[in-house]
C-alpha cells in the first residue's frame, strides 16, 4: 500500500457570526486511498470540504497539496488545483448528451469539435467502465449512471483529490455496488478520495482510513479495520462507552395492555422505508432513535402520510382507519411538526397568526372560516403560554428567530388538540433555553394523556423525554429499547450490531 | 422598531398602485383643470371618471383572477380574453335562438357562459394542477386556438346581439344614473369581498403560493387550490365576455378582449403582487385596473397620435413602475434622511453610540 501523503490540513479554523464551525482540524488523505469522513450534522463536514473547495476561505491554519501550500480561492480555483467534487444533488444538465456535459464548459474554443468530443468521451467512459453512450441524453440514464459521468467529469480534470459528498444517498444497492467498483477502479490510479455518507455499512466497506469529526472539532484519524462500529458512533455521537453510567434514569412508565392510540402494521412509504410496526399508547413519549439518514423521518412521515403510503394497515383506538392524506391523519388527531422547519413547517411570508391558526382552519373546512377576533384570541393565548417572542400577531414569521418559529408550529398543532403528536427534530437549531422548554411541554402533555413520538439527533435528549426507543438503522427497524435501562450504551450497541446479523 | 417596521409593511402594497394613479390624475389635472368634472346627459353621469370606471369593467374583473392565479400557481393565465370570447359566444347562441328574448334569457344566458367559463377554467386547471404543465404553456394552447372556437360557436362573423336588455345592460338603465356595467363591476366586487369573507380562499391561496409542502402537510391540497384558482378565473372571464358583448352589441370573435390578458397582468404588478405567488392584495389589482384604464385614457387625452399609443404606454409604465420601485423609494429615503440629520453618518456622533 501507498502512503505518499497528497494532501495536508493542518489547524483549520472557520468561524461564522456567532458560530465556530471549525477549530482546529487536521486532515491528511494519501495517495490512492478512500478516506471517510464522519461525523453528525453540525459536525463540520460541509465546513471543511467548503474550505478545501474554495466555497470558504479558512480564518486560520494552513493546506498542502503534493508538498505544496495551496490557498483555493473558488471551485474553479480548487478544480485546477486537482481538487474534484461530486455532491449528492447532481450538478449536471440532463437534457444535453453524456459527452457534452462531461467537457461543458471546459473548451477554449469558441467551436466545439463533436466528433472529437464524442471519441475522447467514449474513452473515458470505456476506461471506467461506465455503461453509457457519450450521444445519449443524460436524463435517460440512471442516476447511478449520471452520479458516475459526474465523477467522470471531475476525473478528467486530472483530479488528484476526489471528494464524493453523499454520492449512495438516492442509489439502491446494486447501484451502490458499481459506484463502489469505480471507486476502487479511481484508487488504484492513485486518486486520493474524500467518502462523505451517512451509511456506516458503506463506510466499512469500502474505506481504508476514516477521521470523525464532532462539533467543529477533530475527534481524531483511525484505520478502518482498528475501529469497531460501535467506537465510531460513539465518537460520532459524543459519549465515551464509560461515562455513560453519569445518566440519569427516565422513570418507566406503565406499559399498559389498553388499546393503543396508534397501531402500525407492516406500512411502508414512497420515501423508502423498509415496512415496519409500530404501536403507542394513552400519555406514551417514545422515539426513534438512529443516525440521520437511518430512516427515523421517514418513518414518521409514513404514519402522517406525509410520504405517499405504499403499504400497510393503521389503527386508530383500536379502530382500522385510512390514512392517506395529511389531512386524513389530522382528521384522526394526529399532529406532524416537520423536521425540515423553513422547507415543510413555516409558511414564511404569512403571520403568526395566520401560521399559528392554520391546521385548526384547515381542519374545521374551507367554508367555516375563524373569524379574525377568534384568531386573534388563539394568537395571543398561545404566544403567552409558550412564550413566544414576536413583535405582534400580524408579523410576519420569517422575522422571528428559528426557536420562536418554531414555537408557533408547535402552537399550531396544540391548538388543533391532538391525540397522538409527532415532533421531528423540534429542538434542531434553537437556542438552548428554548431546547429545555420543548422538553418540559412534552413531558407535561404526556402527563395530561397526549401521545408522542420525539426524534432528536441528540441521544441523550431523547432519553430524557422518551420511554421507549425504536432504533433504526439504514432505514429499517433493528430494534427496540425500553424501560429503567435505557441507556446511550444500548442505542450505540444496537444501531453497531443491528442489521449486521 | 419592529412596529414601524410592519406598519410600512401594512401600508406598502398599495402604495404603488396608489402612487402611480395618483401621478397620472396630476398630470391630467395639468392638461386641464376640469378633470373630474361630471355632466348628466340623458338622466346619466358622464365625464372622465364615468368613462373610467365604465371602460375598465372587464379588466378589474379579469385582475381580481389574475390575482388569485398568480398567487396560487405562480404563473399567469394569458387565455382569459379568448375564454371570455368563448363565453360569451355562446351567451349570445343562446340569445339569438331563444327568439323572444326576457330578462330570464339573458339570465339563463349568462349562467350557461358562467359554466362554459368553468370548463375552460378546469381545462386550464386540470393541465396545472394535475399535470404541472406551466401556466403560461398551459393556458397558451386556448389563447391560440379560443378565437377559432368562438369563431365556430359564432357560426359567422360577428353576430348582432340586438334587443332591448342587452343594450340596458351594455349602456344604461333608464332611470338609473350609473351605466350597468359599472354597477355590475361593483357587484362582482362585492361578491368576491363576501366570498374572502366567508371562506379561506385566502389562506388557503397565499398558503400554497408561499410554500405548497407546508401547505399539504397541514392538510391543504395545493392542487386542488391552484384549480378551484383557474374555476375562478373562468367566471371571471365569463363575467368580463358578458359585459364587453353587452357593451358592443356584436360577437366579434376577433376582437372581444384581445390582448386583455396583457393588462389584467400588469394590473396584478402595478397593484403591488408578486407575479410570483404568495401573498395578494386584490384591492391593489383592482386600483391597479383602473389605473390601466386612466393611463389610456391620458394618453387619448394628451393626444398622442393612436399610432404610437402603444409605444408611449410602454415608456410610461417603464417610467411609472421605476418611479414607485422600493430601490427607489429606499434610495430617496436615505437622500431624505441625509439632508435631515447629516450629524448620523459622522463619524463622531458614531463614536458616542
Amino acid at each position: 500500500m501507498q502512503s505518499e501523503i497528497i494532501l495536508k490540513m493542518e489547524g483549520i479554523c472557520k468561524s461564522f457570526p456567532g458560530v465556530r464551525a471549525l477549530h482546529n482540524v487536521d486532515f491528511t488523505l494519501r495517495k490512492g486511498e478512500i478516506h471517510a469522513l464522519m461525523g453528525e450534522n453540525g459536525a463540520g463536514k460541509s465546513t471543511l470540504i467548503k474550505i478545501l473547495t474554495g466555497v470558504y476561505q479558512r480564518d486560520a491554519g494552513k493546506i498542502d497539496l503534493e508538498g505544496r501550500p495551496v490557498h483555493p480561492r473558488s471551485p474553479q480555483d480548487a478544480q485546477n488545483m486537482g481538487i474534484g467534487t461530486v455532491f449528492q444533488e447532481i450538478a449536471l444538465c440532463p437534457n444535453l448528451t453524456v459527452a457534452e456535459n462531461i467537457f461543458i464548459g471546459r473548451s477554449r474554443d469558441n467551436f466545439v469539435h463533436w466528433k472529437k468530443m464524442n471519441a475522447k468521451a467514449a474513452e473515458i467512459l470505456d476506461s471506467l467502465g461506465i455503461p453509457a453512450s457519450p450521444t445519449q441524453e443524460l436524463a435517460s440514464c440512471s442516476i447511478a449512471v449520471q452520479q458516475m459521468i459526474a465523477i467522470a467529469r471531475a476525473v478528467d480534470m486530472d483530479c488528484k483529490i476526489l471528494i464524493l459528498d453523499e454520492p449512495t444517498s438516492s442509489l439502491d444497492e446494486d447501484e451502490v455496488q458499481k459506484l463502489f467498483a469505480l471507486m476502487r477502479q479511481l484508487k488504484d490510479r492513485g486518486v486520493g478520495i474524500i467518502f462523505i455518507t451517512h451509511f456506516i455499512d458503506q463506510v466499512y466497506e469500502i474505506s481504508d482510513r476514516i477521521t470523525v469529526l464532532r462539533n467543529g472539532e477533530l475527534i481524531g484519524e483511525y484505520e478502518t479495520s482498528a475501529l469497531p462500529q460501535i467506537e465510531l458512533i460513539s465518537k460520532m455521537m459524543g459519549k465515551a462507552l464509560s461515562d455513560v453510567s453519569a445518566m440519569k434514569k427516565q422513570e418507566l412508565r406503565k406499559s399498559d395492555d389498553s388499546v393503543p392510540v396508534f397501531e402500525a402494521v407492516n406500512l411502508s412509504s414512497a420515501a423508502g422505508v423498509k415496512p415496519f410496526d409500530f404501536t403507542i399508547h394513552k400519555g406514551e413519549v417514545n422515539g426513534f432513535a438512529g443516525l440521520l439518514g437511518s430512516g427515523r423521518s421517514e418513518s414518521v412521515r409514513a404514519i402522517f402520510a406525509a410520504d405517499k403510503v405504499t403499504s400497510g394497515e393503521v389503527k386508530v383506538n383500536g379502530k382500522r382507519v385510512k390514512i392517506k392524506s395529511p389531512l386524513n391523519a389530522m382528521k384522526q388527531g394526529i399532529g406532524y411538526l416537520p423536521e425540515d422547519r423553513k422547507g415543510d413547517g413555516i409558511i414564511d411570508e404569512l403571520s403568526v397568526r395566520d401560521n399559528l391558526i392554520l391546521a385548526l382552519q384547515v381542519m374545521k373546512g374551507f367554508f367555516r372560516p375563524l373569524s379574525r377576533k377568534q384568531a386573534e384570541e388563539f394568537a395571543e393565548e398561545f404566544i403567552e403560554k409558550l412564550d413566544i417572542k414576536t413583535p405582534s400577531t400580524s408579523t410576519p414569521i420569517k422575522s422571528l428567530s428559528g426557536g420562536n418559529q418554531q414555537k408557533v408550529v408547535l402552537a399550531r398543532w396544540l391548538l388543533t388538540h391532538p391525540n397522538y403528536l409527532i415532533l421531528d427534530e423540534p429542538t434542531r437549531g434553537i437556542d438552548v433555553g428554548t431546547k429545555v422548554e420543548i422538553q418540559k411541554l412534552v413531558l407535561a402533555l404526556a402527563e395530561a394523556g397526549m401521545s408522542l413520538t420525539f426524534i432528536s439527533s441528540e441521544i441523550d435528549e431523547m432519553l430524557r423525554v422518551c420511554s421507549r426507543l425504536i432504533v433504526m438503522k439504514d432505514r429499517e427497524i433493528v430494534g427496540e429499547l425500553s424501560g429503567l435501562n435505557l441507556s446511550e450504551q444500548d442505542v450505540m450497541h444496537m444501531i453497531a450490531q443491528g442489521g449486521q446479523s | 422598531m419592529p412596529r414601524l417596521k410592519t406598519q410600512v409593511n401594512r401600508s406598502s402594497h398599495l402604495f404603488l398602485p396608489l402612487s402611480v394613479l395618483a401621478i397620472l390624475i396630476i398630470i391630467n389635472l395639468i392638461k386641464g383643470a376640469d378633470y373630474f368634472k361630471i355632466t348628466i346627459v340623458n338622466g346619466a353621469f358622464y365625464g372622465n371618471i364615468p368613462n373610467i370606471l365604465f371602460g375598465a369593467s372587464e379588466l378589474v374583473i379579469l385582475s381580481i383572477g389574475m390575482t388569485l392565479v398568480t398567487a396560487a400557481s405562480r404563473g399567469q393565465d394569458i387565455s382569459i380574453g379568448e375564454s371570455g370570447a368563448i363565453s360569451s359566444a355562446i351567451f349570445v347562441q343562446y340569445v339569438l335562438r331563444s327568439g323572444n328574448v326576457t330578462l330570464g334569457t339573458i339570465l339563463v344566458g349568462f349562467l350557461i357562459s358562467c359554466v362554459a367559463g368553468m370548463i375552460i377554467g378546469a381545462f386550464n386547471g386540470t393541465l396545472v394542477s394535475f399535470f404541472n404543465v406551466q401556466p403560461m404553456v398551459a393556458t397558451l394552447i386556448l389563447f391560440l386556438g379560443g378565437r377559432s372556437i368562438a369563431f365556430i360557436i359564432d357560426g359567422k362573423v360577428s353576430p348582432i346581439l340586438a334587443n332591448e336588455i342587452s343594450n340596458r345592460i351594455g349602456t344604461v338603465i333608464p332611470g338609473v344614473p350609473i351605466h350597468t356595467p359599472i354597477i355590475l363591476t361593483a357587484v362582482f366586487i362585492a361578491v368576491v369581498a363576501v366570498v374572502l369573507k366567508t371562506t379561506n380562499l385566502r389562506l388557503y391561496v397565499e398558503a400554497v403560493g408561499i410554500n405548497p409542502n407546508a401547505a399539504r402537510l397541514n392538510g391543504i391540497n395545493p392542487k386542488k387550490v391552484i384549480f378551484l384558482t383557474f374555476l375562478i378565473m373562468g367566471i371571471c372571464a365569463a363575467v368580463a365576455g358578458f359585459i364587453a358583448v353587452n357593451k358592443a352589441g356584436r360577437h366579434d370573435s376577433v376582437n372581444l378582449l384581445k390582448f386583455i390578458m396583457m393588462d389584467a397582468i400588469l394590473a396584478v404588478a402595478l397593484g403591488g403582487n408578486s407575479l410570483a405567488g404568495g401573498k395578494f392584495s386584490i384591492t391593489g389589482s383592482v386600483i391597479g385596473a383602473y389605473t390601466i384604464e386612466v393611463l389610456n385614457r391620458t394618453l387619448l387625452r394628451l393626444e398622442v397620435n393612436p399610432e404610437a399609443i402603444k409605444v408611449f404606454k410602454a415608456v410610461f409604465i417603464i417610467v411609472l413602475m421605476i418611479i414607485a420601485a422600493p430601490e427607489v423609494r429606499v434610495f430617496a429615503k436615505r437622500v431624505l434622511d441625509k439632508v435631515k440629520r447629516p450629524s448620523r453618518t459622522t463619524p463622531y456622533a458614531r463614536q458616542v453610540d
